[in-house]
């Protein structure tokens, strides 16, 4: 049910975009319109909800810590895992970040015979990091688009990454590296029962819009070619505010750009946004010192206690009697 | 209790097949011995909670207060803005699943309410109708659900059904923290005085009493007494501590129930051989008679009451510093609240051994340090004369409390100290060690009798990897650093692994140490004969 509703919702974009460019000729919408909405939804919708996180304070040091603590030099601190010092936090942050090191600890729990045991599970951390990262160099590659003239460390991502020369045009690994990673991370979501169990819509529909924005731009690159030169200039065009419809570009320019426009208006409302709270975990940003150095919560107030007259005045006798000092005889 | 509890290998057969039926669409049900009974209205009176009354779980009316779903959702809206760990872990989960099956409810029940994700969405899915856009406007296409009373039952079952162990948060790919969900979870229900009587119970005599057992002043002295005597007789040593007594150099705050159950109480006795043999100018106190904190497990302010009165009492007597006993989720709060909540604590002075001059130099804001610490240095120093072979009738494993461990990183200080009391040593399996260590099954308060069936099946996974190291090299001796363990862990042992006791660290060191003047030892502190004086009973008795 969840699983065909996301589908469709992604295949009504896909018609929306053919049916309003064939039949309506909404070229201008589509093109620059749409285009310029979703990003200035994504822009606005990101930095707010990161200034939501941020506006709530973090009342207590609460890190996760995964090794030894500081305490003697003669005991080794895991500098990384339980940072004691900004740097140490960094370092765990640009793991985590970078190379999804919680992920990489992951174990899949299995019952034999009433026996429990814990092996590696290295599928969900591999398939995690080749998706994000081969959308990252995609991304990138896309900037030689948006420049006149196309800075060298792109033309280098670009020959990096077509490097096995198969096909012409040359085929980009990223680019099926992608859709293979997609299509893991939806089949286990399938597969696996619990993980199926636990899925919303909110998870199948940006793993098919991602899927359809891959889809898309595989087959204009390989299949429909579209007029590069059009797309150049309309690219240039939208960047520099000065948009210009160009002559001759496929419908599927325009499908593919509306997928990508539907994935930025998305983006700000969505467990996507997990790629900026990250860096706000608590449990991961924040160095293991509280003994050391004092942490303030700013919202602190004062509370209702029981002070030691109190539990004297209760007590006072059943002290004396055993002979426990107390302050009032 | 009504229910039985069911035999271990009954128990161990778990379905993991999740239901048909969406987990919104399932209401949650009640089965006796997953869940404690209801918060008495005299206890939660004592602290001044609201909604004190006396109900029951398994009555179909919960009595809930009128207009409590605005109680909950104001409840929800006043957290959101407090804490951003609620607000984002609120919002960024992508349910990949990975904290599934590291959560020892989920594996040893196989409900998927107890995957730590799902637990999550219980809260998170009313969060999404009543704080989201698109909840607001899609409702359950967006995940989102009303809050009924179904839910708010839901979520008591669930949320007492966690132990805030913080194991999923290790693998996490966000650092999402199931405890901190379900610290806010407890909360909200504790607005609606929705506690449970076995945590409300110790909250109140903590508060009026100074600890959780609500052991009064004397009682305090005269059990300690007892230990004095069974020291004199294993030692000929004669043992004189001293209760809240100014001018100390040290105050010793550890979990009461030490002082009360075996075998938490032959750790205390380890600390009372210790500490006079070292000569240590230290104090109890009958007022900070408390190390653990069960106010945690209600809600934060209830935590920073109780935690108040260990500084308060430092501060009364004049001592220089703190030294804390063996516990886990105290030394979470000392590691991660105590400083923020009653610090500076400017009154005392930064923690230095008095025996090797050693400066605790993680300890110097909160001026409060771990036995272990305090303990491991002395030994480093060569400052103790220890006799390991005195367990040699043990084979040791140590099982990482979920707090030390996930909350503050005291993973090799435990080990050094146990290498060196004792001969045989063996780990168990290491995903079930150190950082990724299993809970007990018991923590958070959840240590009743009703529900010792939850308590059983929580403790599978770190029952299953003792057995492991009992069959393998022939293990018999749990060890642990916390009092909530050395309670639970007996009643999962005798359930689960039945030749496998349980013991607090500084019982091995107590057992170890040579004392001055003391006489030839026959047995350990339990009255078991000491390993080649096995003959020697028969001519004592």
């Amino acid at each position: 049910m969840k699983i065909i509703f996301s589908f469709f919702t992604v295949v009504l974009l896909v018609l929306l975009a053919f049916l309003g460019l064939k039949i309506a000729n909404l070229y201008y919408l589509f093109g620059v319109i749409i285009p310029y909405a979703a990003l200035a939804i994504f822009i606005i919708g990101f930095v707010y909800r990161v200034m939501k996180w941020a506006s709530s304070p973090v009342p207590f040091r609460i890190p996760t810590t995964c090794g030894q603590q500081k305490s003697f030099p003669w005991i080794k601190q895991n500098k990384i895992e339980n940072p004691s010092s900004t740097w140490g936090v960094i370092i765990r942050m640009l793991l985590e970040v970078l190379a999804f090191r919680s992920l990489f600890r992951n174990t899949k729990t299995e019952s034999r015979d009433g026996k429990l045991s814990y092996g590696s599970d290295k599928w969900l951390w591999m398939a995690g990091l080749a998706f994000h990262w081969s959308f990252l160099v995609i991304l990138i590659r896309h900037f030689r688009f948006f420049a006149a003239d196309v800075p060298s460390v792109i033309h280098l991502i670009e020959s990096l990454d077509s490097f096995l020369q198969i096909g012409v045009p040359l085929l980009y690994m990223t680019d099926i590296v992608l859709v293979a990673a997609v299509t893991f991370l939806f089949i286990r979501r399938v597969v696996i029962p619990q993980v199926n169990y636990i899925s919303l819509i909110a998870d199948y529909i940006p793993l098919f819009l991602i899927l359809g924005i891959a889809i898309s731009g595989i087959l204009m690159r390989y299949l429909f070619k579209v007029h590069l030169v059009g797309v150049k200039n309309f690219a240039i065009g939208l960047i520099n505010f000065n948009p210009v419809i160009p002559e001759g570009v496929g419908v599927i320019f325009y499908i593919h750009l509306f997928l990508i426009s539907s994935l930025f208006a998305y983006f700000p409302f969505s467990k996507l946004m997990h790629a900026g709270g990250v860096f706000l975990s608590p449990t991961r940003n924040l160095a293991n010192n509280s003994r050391m150095k004092r942490h303030v919560n700013p919202w602190d107030y004062p509370v209702k206690v029981h002070t030691y007259e109190e539990y004297e005045d209760d007590f006072r006798e059943k002290m004396k009697n055993v002979g426990i000092p107390v302050e009032k005889e | 209790m009504a229910t039985k509890l069911p035999k271990p290998d009954e128990l161990s057969r778990i379905d993991y097949t999740p239901p048909k039926k969406c987990w919104m669409d399932t209401p949650a049900e009640l089965k006796p011995g997953m869940y404690c009974w209801g918060a008495k209205a005299k206890n939660l009176n004592v602290v001044g909670f609201p909604n004190a009354r006396d109900w029951s779980p398994a009555e179909e009316d919960w009595k809930l207060p009128k207009e409590w779903e605005g109680t909950v959702l104001e409840g929800i809206h006043d957290r959101l803005s407090k804490y951003r760990s609620f607000r984002l872990f609120m919002d960024v989960c992508v349910r990949c699943g990975a904290c599934a099956d590291k959560c020892h409810f989920y594996i040893g029940t196989g409900d998927p309410k107890n995957m730590p994700v799902l637990r999550a969405e219980l809260l998170r899915s009313v969060y999404r109708k009543y704080f989201t856009v698109p909840g607001k406007l899609f409702g359950g296409l967006a995940g989102a659900r009303e809050l009924t009373t179904e839910v708010l039952k839901e979520w008591w079952y669930y949320f007492f059904q966690c132990t805030e162990c913080r194991r999923c948060s290790v693998f996490c790919p966000y650092g999402i923290d199931t405890a901190e969900v379900t610290m806010m979870g407890r909360e909200l229900l504790n607005l609606l005085g929705l506690n449970i009587d076995w945590i409300a119970g110790p909250v109140a005599n903590c508060y009026k009493k100074g600890n959780h057992l609500g052991l009064e002043p004397h009682t305090i002295k005269s059990s300690m007494e007892f230990f004095l005597d069974d020291i004199d007789t294993l030692t000929g040593v004669k043992v004189e501590p001293t209760f809240n007594r100014k001018g100390a150099e040290i105050l010793f705050v550890t979990p009461s129930v030490d002082l009360f159950a075996d075998p938490g109480t032959y750790t205390a006795m380890g600390y009372l051989m210790l500490f006079h043999e070292l000569g240590l100018d230290y104090t109890w106190s009958t007022y900070a008679s408390e190390g653990g904190n069960f106010g945690v497990f209600t809600s934060n302010e209830m935590a920073k009451r109780l935690h108040y009165k260990i500084y308060a009492e430092a501060k009364r007597l004049g001592v220089k510093y703190i030294i804390g006993g063996e516990c886990g989720h105290m030394w979470r709060l000392v590691n991660q609240y105590l400083d923020t909540w009653h610090g500076p604590a400017d009154f005392m002075e930064e923690p230095v051994s008095p025996i090797t001059g050693t400066k605790f130099e993680n300890a110097k804001s909160t001026k409060m340090v771990h036995v272990i610490e305090f303990t491991a240095d002395l030994i480093k120093n060569g400052k103790l004369k220890l006799d390991p072979t005195r367990n040699d009738h043990l084979n040791v494993t140590y099982h990482d409390s979920c707090n030390t461990a996930r909350g503050m990183g005291l993973l090799d200080e435990p080990r050094y100290v146990l290498k060196n009391s004792c001969s045989n040593f063996h780990e168990m399996p290491e995903n079930t060690i150190r950082e990724q260590t299993f809970c007990c099954g018991s923590g958070t308060g959840l240590n009743a009798s009703e529900n010792m069936e939850l308590r059983m099946r929580g403790g599978i996974p770190r029952a299953n990897a003792v057995k492991h190291v009992h069959e393998k090299y022939g293990v018999n001796m749990l060890t642990n650093i916390c009092a909530i363990d050395r309670a639970t862990l007996k009643a999962s042992m005798d359930y689960w692994v039945p030749d496998v006791s349980v013991a607090g660290v500084h019982e091995l060191v107590g057992n170890a140490l040579i004392m001055t003047g003391e006489k030839e030892r026959t047995t350990d502190m339990r009255g078991e004969p000491l390993p080649g004086k096995e003959g020697d009973e028969n001519e004592t008795v």
